[in-house]
């Protein structure tokens, strides 16, 4: 069993806990995933010690096992994270995020005049067109989206 | 469409050079039928509907002329100011109602990415016929047909692309098609219009050469055709610097002299072209303009026939 202290925060007993996300995006991360939802209890870490980040923020979530598919859109902004599936204080299971193919709702079109930026009833999707560094293109005005327009979307929380 | 099983033309990043060759060849079938030498009834009882939220009157006359060539017949609205459009209607809503009506739409919007949200919205072919700045394929497909028919070929071609690179959306989608079809293209333009960095990426992934240059000199003596742009004056905080660019790209005949060229424009034209081009072989775009009749026949014929399919 892995050390509790090596996570710095209080151990969870069943969930995930997503370790090695970029430092201080923590609460976008979250924002992404919209938690917390009402059964899961949420703990932050933020700007913890990494020896191979540096530093790095860590999110637990108890009671709930993500899938990797659900969390793959947190590479958006986390691209190095990890995803720990713990069962009885356990890590039963260890993966990565992957940038999806397509990333839906989750961000704003960047292009003023475009249609998802009106009252229609739009749902945004962007396809990525590049992995690193990331390039979106929004799927209905076709405008390219950056690395720079996405974190600028993030600020604000 | 028949070729690539596509509901609609939004982009012509959608197509592919088979689909675009395809549409090219019936346009051709379809030339005789829109010069009134032939007589068509292939769209008979069918009702094309026209959303233009913008007003274009070009590009409206000449869906219009395509679709009562073949024997259909058009409905819809020209502009928002006649409609439920400014009462508060949203675009959802208003393309849905006219979609229970009409075997196909065109929809001219201001706001870029809107024909794909209708085409996302309604069960019905959706034609874009321009989306703000965004796309407008039939201009493109038009601006193909005219390479063709005139110079014809779409091979080997050299094609120099003038004036406002940057803005200019029609500029942008045939820069496209033309690469696709291997097309080497000069770009020539003032510094501050030049073609938008992620077009020329695109090019570039399509292996295509390109040459960017301010000289319109230098390109003349390669070139197949001149493809003209205006420049708009609103680019310009500085009205001497406009005057110096629109007189360094105005095309005249002392320009042209001694070159195996045609001109060609998307239209309207300011002053980029002087008059006494007009009724010589280089200016090509009254021509031009007119082929935007047969080609847009052509992709009526292939949506709405197939959706009759399905
Ligand atoms: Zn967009």
């Amino acid at each position: 069993m892995k050390t509790p202290k090596e996570l710095k925060v209080k151990p969870i007993r069943n969930g995930t806990v997503i370790d090695h996300i970029t430092a201080n995006k923590a609460l976008n991360v979250i924002k992404i995933l919209e938690l917390p939802s009402e059964k899961s209890a949420v703990t932050i870490a933020m700007n913890v010690h990494s020896s191979k980040m540096g530093s790095k923020d860590i999110v637990k979530i108890e009671g709930r096992e993500l899938k990797s598919g659900e969390v793959d859109k947190i590479a958006l902004i986390a691209p190095n994270a990890t995803i720990n599936i713990v069962r009885e204080y356990e890590i039963v299971d260890k993966s990565e995020v992957h940038l999806p193919d397509e990333i839906k709702n989750i961000l704003e079109c960047p292009n003023p005049n475009c249609i998802t930026n009106t009252d229609e009833p739009v749902e945004t999707r962007f396809s990525v067109i590049e992995k690193e560094p990331v390039i979106l293109r929004c799927y209905h005005c076709e405008r390219i989206m950056t690395k720079e327009d996405i974190e600028a979307q993030f600020k604000l929380f | 469409m028949v070729v690539n099983h596509q509901k609609d033309i939004i982009s012509i990043k959608d197509l592919s050079k088979k689909d675009i060759d395809y549409i090219l060849k019936v346009a051709e079938k379809m030339e005789p039928i829109a010069r009134s030498k032939k007589r068509s009834t292939v769209l008979g009882g069918k009702m094309l509907g026209m959303l233009f939220y913008e007003p274009s009157t070009r590009t409206r006359i000449s869906f219009e002329t395509a679709m009562k060539r073949l024997g259909g017949s058009t409905i819809g609205f020209l502009e928002a100011g006649v409609s439920s459009a400014t009462k508060g209607e949203n675009l959802h809503d208003t393309a849905k109602i006219i979609s229970e009506y009409a075997d196909a739409i065109v929809i001219r919007h201001n706001m870029e990415g809107a024909a794909r949200y209708v085409a996302d919205s309604v069960d019905v072919p959706v034609i874009n016929a321009g989306d703000g700045a965004g796309q407008h394929p039939t201009q493109t497909l038009l601006d193909l047909y005219t390479m063709k028919r005139i110079v014809g070929k779409t091979k080997d071609l050299h094609v120099s692309l003038v004036g406002d690179l940057k803005y200019g959306r029609t500029v942008h989608s045939l820069a496209y098609a033309l690469a696709m079809f291997g097309v080497d293209m000069s770009f020539i333009s003032p510094r501050e219009l030049r073609m938008p960095k992620d077009v020329l990426h695109d090019l570039s992934k399509l292996g295509v050469s390109v040459e960017e240059t301010e000289n319109i000199n230098s390109v003349l003596d390669k070139s197949d055709v001149l493809y003209v742009t205006r420049i708009q004056k609103e680019r310009f905080p500085d009205p001497e610097e406009y005057s110096k660019i629109k007189d360094a790209y105005m095309i005249d005949l002392k320009l042209l002299k001694g070159t195996d060229l045609i001109v060609m424009h998307p239209l309207p034209r300011v002053n980029e072209i002087a008059y006494e081009v007009d009724n010589t072989p280089y200016g090509r775009y009254f021509e031009q303009a007119f082929y935007g009749v047969p080609v847009r026949m052509a992709i009526l014929d292939l949506l709405i026939k197939n959706s009759e399919e399905i």
